[in-house]
């Protein structure tokens, strides 16, 4: 950007939000510290409620920040939030486009709303109905859209301006896993075209997973992490490993047997089934196999799946971030296994 | 796609009279695509025409026949209903959440009022043309010159009705029932009280000290008298001065509303 440029795009100082309504406080975000670099892309993950909105509201000057300072692209957002609007896209957790309009129109007058001249709003808004193909409906009425092509026009909202940075709230939620996978493809596109900042929130574990390099678990408006998805599983969960015997009492045998072979393990065991949660066990599976089968305690089968960030999250807070959120989401993406034998 | 400038080409700074300009482009836009809706906030006011002007034959102290008097009072009314019920739209635009999007964007704040206001002068000037057209036809008699003068003093009045009415959503905080509580239940004693609908001349004393109290009655009653074609100096007057006030109240109102908007 211009002047006060710090090589940071985002740089907050124990950020706060708090709402008083009917006389209770809730503390919805408390003492963020976070700083994102130019470039980066980053997902806010957390189970509803947690403050991810908050945080980006204050973040995009939308709400005042009750204590602490932010710095976005350079500006603060309290003291200077004309500069940092110009700076910043915003794709809020609705839908931008206002439902009686038509979503050429919408795209050329929020152009417009940036300060870009007419001819270059409505050539930019023609590129991006183009590259979010969005053709056949950009000069319908948006309440005729489908909830896809509703999002995929709040995205291309966003980025009229082509901004430097992007923030996005829940991009895919409501969306069919195509359009989530659709709507994923082209944040990454997107990024690599332009090398835009994104900051997005989701409750979607898999998303986070996949798109993000970096993941900043938030819960009850505190920041309990901050890593690459895989650095925060190696750290913060380990392997399960899940082994079914043929009889309760072998799996309970089992299950002691385990216990006292890895010390480090975590070993719950329910009815004729053994879960074991260990650093690296995929590599110690085949041993743990072969010892159970000498002590005359044979698993009928294993399972061993690689952590999710669901498992990081329940390890960070005691809770699962899947809690409520299960209806949308098949439980067979939980696991992902990477060998079965018997 | 691939000729995509990182830096689009930003030609004006954020101004004031742009962003109002931008705002109220949007506004109208869905009017003019789709007219109809304009006609439809009217349905009510033509009926009390249909229904009350020939009822109004026998009242006594109605300058100029039936029609004459009841005409100017019925062009207000679709103005007031249509510019009362304007920030309806706001309210729904809050609840997609297409109002956030136009808060992230560097235009004024007070703009995205005043936009928003000066649109409901469109609505108020086919309205009017409308009833005209319905009524000439019976006999009704146009003066130009008065109807225009009294349309501008309109447009002015609705101009911060409808303030009014955005500030109202912007306060109801998305929630309808808050908003259309508040804006039914100050509708109709306003609307009554200014004698729109019927004569407060022969009213009790209390009521048409309510009356005097409505800025509304002024404007009724200079309509009346542009719209026959007199331009009587004191009654003009109090008219512009109650329509200039209700414009000035809306905007400050509107504008504060707007600004702690989050
Ligand atoms: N405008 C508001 N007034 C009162 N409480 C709010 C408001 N916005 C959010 N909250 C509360 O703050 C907390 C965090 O909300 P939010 O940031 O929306 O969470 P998330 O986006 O992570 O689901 C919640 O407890 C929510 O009820
Ligand atoms: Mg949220």
């Amino acid at each position: 950007m211009t002047a006060q440029t710090t090589q940071h795009m985002i740089e907050t100082h124990g950020l706060t939000k708090a709402f008083t309504a009917r006389k209770r406080t809730v503390e919805a975000v408390r003492g963020l510290d976070l700083t994102v670099a130019p470039g980066e892309l980053v997902a806010l993950l957390g189970p509803n409620g947690a403050g991810k909105s908050t945080t980006l509201r204050m973040l995009t000057t939308l709400i005042a920040p009750t204590s602490g300072t932010a710095r976005v692209a350079g500006y603060d957002v309290a003291t200077q939030p004309q500069q940092v609007r110009r700076a910043i896209g915003y794709i809020g957790q609705g839908n931008g486009a206002g439902h009686n309009q038509r979503g050429r129109d919408e795209l050329v007058s929020h152009g417009l709303a940036y300060g870009m001249s007419k001819a270059s709003a409505r050539s930019r808004a023609d590129e991006l109905v183009d590259s979010l193909d969005l053709t056949q409906v950009a000069d319908r009425k948006v309440s005729s859209l489908s909830g896809g092509q509703r999002r995929r026009l709040d995205i291309a909202m966003g980025l009229i301006h082509a901004p430097a940075l992007l923030f996005l709230d829940e991009p895919s939620t409501g969306l069919d896993p195509q359009n989530r996978a659709n709507l994923q493809e082209h944040v990454v596109a997107l990024r690599e075209r332009y090398g835009t900042t994104v900051v997005l929130t989701t409750h979607y574990l898999d998303e986070a997973d996949s798109l993000a390099e970096r993941v900043v678990v938030i819960d009850h408006g505190r920041l309990v992490a901050d890593d690459t998805p895989a650095r925060l599983k190696a750290d913060h969960a380990g392997d399960r490993i899940t082994l079914a015997f043929d009889e309760v009492v072998d799996a309970a045998n089992a299950a002691a047997r385990i216990v006292r072979g890895h010390g480090d393990a975590e070993v719950e065991h329910a009815e004729r089934e053994v879960v074991v949660r260990v650093a690296s066990g995929a590599r110690l599976a085949p041993a743990m196999l072969v010892d159970l089968q000498d002590a005359g305690l044979p698993a009928r089968s294993v399972e061993v799946a690689r952590p999710t960030l669901d498992d990081v999250f329940l390890n960070l807070t005691g809770r699962s971030l899947r809690e409520g959120h299960t209806a949308d989401q098949p439980a067979t993406d939980q696991l992902d296994p990477i060998g079965v034998s018997a | 796609m691939s000729t995509a400038t990182l830096t689009p080409t930003l030609t004006a700074p954020s101004n004031l009279a742009r962003d109002t300009a931008i705002v109220f482009g949007r506004e109208l836009r869905p009017v003019l695509r789709d007219p109809f809706s304009v006609v439809f906030s009217m349905i009510q006011p033509l009926v009390f025409l249909g229904l009350f002007a020939p009822l109004l034959g026998n009242v006594p102290g109605l300058s100029g026949g039936a029609l004459q008097w009841f005409v100017p009072g019925i062009v207000v009314m679709s103005c007031l209903f249509g510019a009362s019920m304007t920030g309806s739209n706001l309210l729904f635009e809050m609840q997609t959440g297409s109002h956030e999007r136009t808060l992230v964007t560097p235009m004024r704040r007070s703009a995205l009022l005043m936009g928003r206001a000066l649109k409901e002068i469109v609505p108020v000037l086919v309205q009017a043309v409308i009833v005209i057209a319905v009524v000439v036809p019976f006999s009704f008699e146009l003066h130009v010159a008065g109807t225009v003068v009294g349309l501008l003093m309109l447009s002015v009045f609705c101009v911060g009705l409808g303030s009014l009415s955005y500030a109202l959503a912007l306060a109801a905080k998305g929630a309808d029932w808050i908003f259309w509580t508040v804006q039914q239940t100050f509708l109709f004693p306003i609307l009554l009280l200014a004698g729109m609908l019927l004569p407060v001349d022969s009213a009790p004393g209390w009521l048409q000290t309510a009356s005097r109290l409505n800025p509304l009655t002024y404007v009724v009653d200079a309509e009346r008298a542009l719209f026959a074609g007199s331009f009587d100096g004191s009654t003009v007057a109090a008219g512009f001065v109650a329509a200039a006030f209700v414009c000035a109240l809306g905007l400050l109102v509107g504008g504060r509303a707007m600004r702690a908007a989050d």
